[in-house]
This record gives structure tokens, C-alpha cells and sequence, in this order.
């Protein structure tokens, strides 16, 4: 209860065509993010799913049930927008029980669901405030706890930390994966940031103008990245491109990640003068910049002093390399 | 704002904006102070306050004693009021569905229901007369009614459909998903977060509605229909004019329009500093 499909969905704005055709099924129960730049259609892949636009082609079945003719309240599906979007004329407690008495549960039943919510997203304290009396990070947990009342066979994310400080978003990002864990409900999630993907994702759709590039799990994704998009989207900092010519292989790029270049004073496979030099403690980023293959990052663990415009030599784990054809797509 | 200006910027807007405001109210003010006094009195010294000796209530009495003055008042109130529910309701519901749904000829749609504000209607009245006529119409409330609606509603529709763009999809999608009808949505999302603009757009119609002459003259000059400003030209004769009448009728009709006023403008400040606290 709660698998999603999706067959050959596309969507016209006009003349301009935003979504470009998706196929993609999504198990029940699993937590499903879609992320991709900003503009390339995750909103509007969700909104498809929710009812709120028509598709221009193609269908969407929930657990086999065709529902592109649905309404938006019957596809038993909850949505949290970036912009939390609560009812501005009602309490806490009427805003998060409004679709049950819409859809005309009785009202003890709509306090014990509202109730049992509040209580997951410890709200109790501001049920009968509205939601000017609220916080960002109150409202954002409101319009949670609104989606679970509903108890749905779908939740749906609209980049609902991206309104959030850094350290809200890090609260509320853990809370959604517990919230995860208890209901066991399927989720679809937005986002642009390839960290909230990574970290909350059973399985990632990687989007880019209109389409899917990959899919697959964080790690798969990290692992095995089917092109030189993905691989530059997954994985921070960003993953390094090097030209494969002047290293020997066949015509191409050459991608390794940060942490898989090696650094050294006195020898290695070419050498390159350090730009910047970034210390964070745990770790430390060195840029270097080569004539041929432009800015190279290097991920060291611990702290390392290197000086800028020093010359260091570069050289990279050959069990570590992605190899690209000049389309960007993997040699495999 | 207000912390931020220099004191000097203070005075010369204070100054600007009280110039503006003596000069409006002037009129008025000549109106009322001389609708308190003697027929000798106003064309003697139009500018001179009502004292003891010059003061008369004339004016007022005859006014009053005409009786149907009451009726005119109550024509005035019903139309105004009434043309104006139409008004904001048909202009909003317009406006929410072209800034909401996108359907063919939706631009050439809103352009069109646009257009009436630079159209005046009274080029139309040899028309509208005919129409009046042929539906029956003509010496009732109603025709009024239909033709002032019909003048204030692209206004309204132009004002309303910005100021409905602005408010936020993510709410009305959120109304639907939770089962919201879209009346529901209109009516109880939307309508309440455009209420200044409502305020505004009231305002802006009510006042030439309440003014106007022309109509009521052409449509329903009939007796039971009169509206106060088509009442008050019957103290205006070809030959004599019975200034203390038609100042005191002048006088009384401003207060109807101004308790309106004060309503609409309380409203529009509430939705102002609503927005501005939250
Ligand atoms: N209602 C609309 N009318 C026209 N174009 C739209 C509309 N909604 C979105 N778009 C366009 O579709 C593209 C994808 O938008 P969106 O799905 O919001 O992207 P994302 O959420 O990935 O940032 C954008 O180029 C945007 O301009
Ligand atoms: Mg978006």
C-alpha cells in the first residue's frame, strides 16, 4: 500500500517542455528523493504526483490504480511545501485536523489523530496558537504533523528545509528519517542539495532538465555514476575531471573524487601549484591548479599545512577512476 | 519608517500631505458652514462661520419637509451598497480565475475585462437606455444596480487579479490536497489575504456610484427611484435656486458615504498591519 508508478509522464508548459518523459516505480514504503538543479522539474514531477498539475502525457497509478483523473484529496497522499503554507486563519490543531473533517471523520477521532501527531512532533504546546505565533522551524514541524494526520499512503516533500538555518535543518532533517522509520509510509522528497539526498534516501532519482539521468542508492549512486553529471552532483566537494588524453587513456574525461588524489611534496604523477588551502578541522581541502586539467581538489583527513603558489605533485588511486567518453557518458 | 526619517523630511511630508488636505476639504467645508446659514447670509459673506445671527436651519427643514428625502437616501444606500456586493463579488471571483487557472485566451480574456476602464460607460447609454426600455426596466432600482455594477467591475478585476497572483500556490495546493473545494479555497484562503485590495477597490467604486447624477436622471427619474443628488436638483430651478435646500441636501449626503468610508478604510489598515506584523 503506497507503491507509486510512473509511465512515460511528460509535462508542456506552452511550448516549452519541462518534463521529457519519466518512467519510474517506487516500492511501498520506501523514501524516495528526487534531486537535480534548481529549474529541472522537480516541483512540477511532484505536483504531477499529487494532482495539482495535469500530466501531458502519461500515467501515474498508485498501487496499480490508475490516478491521472483523480482529485488531489482522493489520491490519499500528503504534501509539506518549502513554504510550510499553513492556513493562516486557524489554529495548529485546525489546521493539522482540516482534511480529516473534510473528509468527515468524526471529531474524536480527528482530536486523537491531531493528538497523536502533536505528540511525534512534540507540537502539544502549540496546538491552539496560529501560525504568525510560530517560528520558521515550528511552522515547517506544523505542516509535518499536518501530512501525518492524514495518515497517507504517500508523503510528498517540497524542499521543506530549505527555509531553515543550518542547524534546524540538520534537526529536522534527522526527525524526517526517524518519522520515516516509525511509519513506514512511502515518501517521495525533493530537494537540490545532494547532502539531504544522500542522507536521507533509500533510493535517489538524479533529474536534470526534464529528465532522469540515474537512479539508484546513495552508494550506487556514488559508486557507479552513469555519467559525468551525476557524478559531479553526488559526492562533496565535487568530484574531479581530468583530461584522459594526457593521461593515456582513450580520448575523454577521467573523473576521481577529492579524497582519492593523492598529494605529496616530492613526486607523483604531475605536478601542480596549490591556490587555496581550506582547513576544517577534521579535514583539509587543498585546490591545486594544473595548465591542463584546470582546478583539482584534494580531500586530506587531519590538518596539513600547505602554502600557496607551493608546487606539490598529484597522483591518483587507479582502482579509483571513472572513465568518461567525450559525450560524458561512463566507459564501462 | 517613520524612526528612520529625518525630522526635516518629517515636516515637509506632514506639509505637503495637510496642503493636500485643506485644499480637499475645502469645498466641504464651504457646503457645510453654509448650510447653517441665512439665504442673505451666504451670498453676503460665502467664507463667514455661522454665528447666532446669521445661523438658520431653513435649509434643513425644507429639506426635511419635502419627506421624500428619506426615500432618496434610502435609493442612494441600497444601490451604492448593492451594486458594490456585486461588484467585489464578480470582480473577485473574475480575478481568481484568470491569476488562477491558465485556459485559452486567458491574457485576451483579462485585456478584455480590462478595457472598461478607459471605455467610459456613458458612451453607451443611448444603448443601455434601449436595453432598460426593452426589459422593462426603466424607473426601477435594479436598472441602476445592473449598469453601475457592469462600470465598476473592470477596475475591480484589474486590481484584484494582481493582487490574487501574490498570493502564495503553495497554500491554495495545500487547500486542495487537504479536500478544499475551490469556492472554499476562494472564500476562505484567498479572499481574507486580499482584503486590503478588496478595501481599496471598494472605496474606488462606491464614490462615483454615490455621486452620480447622470443615470438616475436617464434611467429612473421616477419619483419612487430617485437617488439624493438627482433629489436635491429639484431645488435647483431655471429661474431660482434655493441655495439653503440644495447645500443642507449636499450636506446630508456626505455622511451615508462617509460612515462606508470609515469602514473600508479600517479594514484596509487592519489587512496593512496585519501583513506588516507577520
Ligand atoms: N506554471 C508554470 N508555467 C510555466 N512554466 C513553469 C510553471 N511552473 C514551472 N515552470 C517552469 O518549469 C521548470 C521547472 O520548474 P520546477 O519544477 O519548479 O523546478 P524545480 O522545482 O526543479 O526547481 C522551470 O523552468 C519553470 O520555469
Ligand atoms: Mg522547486
Amino acid at each position: 500500500m503506497g507503491a507509486l508508478e510512473l509511465k512515460g509522464v511528460t509535462k508542456n508548459f506552452g511550448a516549452t517542455e519541462v518534463i521529457k518523459g519519466v518512467d519510474l516505480s517506487v516500492k511501498d514504503g520506501e523514501f524516495c528523493v528526487f534531486v537535480g538543479p534548481s529549474g529541472c522539474g522537480k516541483s512540477t514531477l511532484l505536483r504531477i504526483i499529487a494532482g495539482l498539475e495535469d500530466a501531458t502525457d502519461g500515467d501515474i497509478l498508485l498501487d496499480g490504480r490508475r490516478m491521472n483523473d483523480v482529485a488531489p484529496a482522493k489520491r490519499e497522499l500528503a504534501m509539506v511545501f518549502q513554504s510550510y503554507a499553513l492556513y493562516p486563519h486557524l489554529t495548529v490543531r485546525d489546521n493539522m485536523g482540516l482534511a480529516l473533517k473534510q473528509a468527515g471523520k468524526p471529531k474524536a477521532e480527528i482530536m486523537a489523530a491531531t493528538d497523536k501527531a502533536a505528540a511525534m512532533l512534540e507540537l502539544g504546546p502549540l496546538l491552539d496558537r496560529r501560525p504568525a505565533e510560530l517560528s520558521g522551524g515550528q511552522r515547517q514541524r506544523v505542516a509535518i504533523g499536518r501530512a501525518i494526520v492524514r495518515t497517507p499512503k504517500l508523503f510528498l516533500f517540497d524542499e521543506p528545509l530549505s527555509n531553515l538555518d543550518a542547524a534546524l535543518r540538520v534537526a529536522t532533517r534527522i526527525e524526517i528519517a526517524r518519522l520515516h522509520r516509525d511509519l513506514k509510509a512511502t515518501m517521495i522528497y525533493v530537494t537540490h542539495d545532494q547532502v539531504e539526498a544522500m542522507t536521507l534516501a533509500d533510493r535517489i532519482v538524479v533529474l536534470r532538465a526534464g529528465k532522469v539521468e540515474q537512479v539508484g542508492s546513495p552508494m550506487e549512486l556514488y559508486n557507479d555514476p552513469a555519467n559525468t553529471f551525476v557524478a559531479g552532483f553526488i559526492g562533496s566537494p565535487q568530484m574531479n575531471f581530468l583530461d584522459a588524453a594526457a593521461l593515456g587513456f582513450p580520448p575523454g574525461q577521467v573523473g576521481i573524487r577529492p579524497e582519492h588524489l593523492m598529494i605529496s611534496r616530492e613526486s607523483g604523477e604531475f605536478a601542480a601549484e596549490v591556490s587555496h588551502i581550506e582547513k576544517l578541522g577534521g579535514e583539509t581541502l587543498v585546490y591545486a591548479r594544473h595548465p591542463q586539467h584546470g582546478l583539482l581538489t584534494v580531500r586530506l583527513f587531519g590538518e596539513h599545512d600547505y602554502a600557496v603558489s607551493e608546487t606539490v605533485h598529484l597522483s591518483l588511486s587507479r582502482d579509483r577512476i571513472f572513465l568518461f567518453d567525450p559525450e560524458g557518458q561512463r566507459r564501462r | 519608517m517613520s524612526a528612520r526619517m529625518s525630522t526635516g523630511r518629517t515636516i515637509a511630508a506632514h506639509a505637503v500631505l495637510l496642503t493636500y488636505t485643506l485644499i480637499a476639504l475645502f469645498p466641504v467645508f464651504v457646503i457645510v458652514i453654509n448650510s447653517f446659514k441665512t439665504r442673505k447670509a451666504i451670498f453676503a459673506d460665502p467664507l463667514a462661520l455661522p454665528w447666532p445671527e446669521n445661523f438658520d436651519l431653513v435649509g434643513y427643514q425644507t429639506v426635511l419637509k419635502q419627506g421624500d428625502f428619506f426615500l432618496y437616501f434610502q435609493n442612494s444606500l441600497i444601490v451604492t451598497v448593492v451594486s458594490l456586493f456585486f461588484v467585489l463579488l464578480f470582480g473577485a471571483m473574475a480575478a481568481f480565475a484568470l491569476s488562477e487557472y491558465r485556459f485559452k485566451g486567458n491574457t485576451l480574456m483579462g485585456l478584455y475585462l480590462a478595457l472598461g476602464i478607459m471605455i467610459p460607460i456613458r458612451l453607451g447609454t443611448v444603448a443601455i437606455l434601449e436595453i432598460m426600455v426593452a426589459t422593462g426596466l426603466v424607473n426601477t432600482l435594479t436598472a441602476l444596480i445592473l449598469v453601475y455594477t457592469a462600470q465598476g467591475l473592470p477596475l475591480a478585476v484589474f486590481i484584484l487579479s494582481e493582487f490574487m497572483k501574490s498570493v502564495s500556490h503553495d497554500l491554495k495546493n495545500a487547500g486542495r490536497i487537504d479536500g478544499l473545494s475551490e469556492y472554499r479555497i476562494f472564500f476562505s484562503l484567498v479572499l481574507p489575504l486580499v482584503r486590503p485590495a478588496m478595501a481599496t477597490v471598494a472605496v474606488f467604486t462606491m464614490i462615483p456610484i454615490w455621486n452620480d447624477l447622470w443615470f438616475p436622471l436617464i434611467l429612473a427619474p421616477a419619483e419612487h427611484t430617485k437617488t439624493v443628488t438627482l433629489g436635491a436638483q429639484v431645488f435647483i430651478g431655471q429661474f431660482v435656486t434655493n441655495w439653503n435646500a440644495v447645500l443642507a441636501a449636499l450636506s446630508l449626503a456626505i455622511i451615508p458615504v462617509l460612515v462606508l468610508y470609515l469602514i473600508f478604510s479600517r479594514q484596509l489598515i487592519r489587512g496593512i498591519t496585519a501583513g506588516a506584523v507577520k
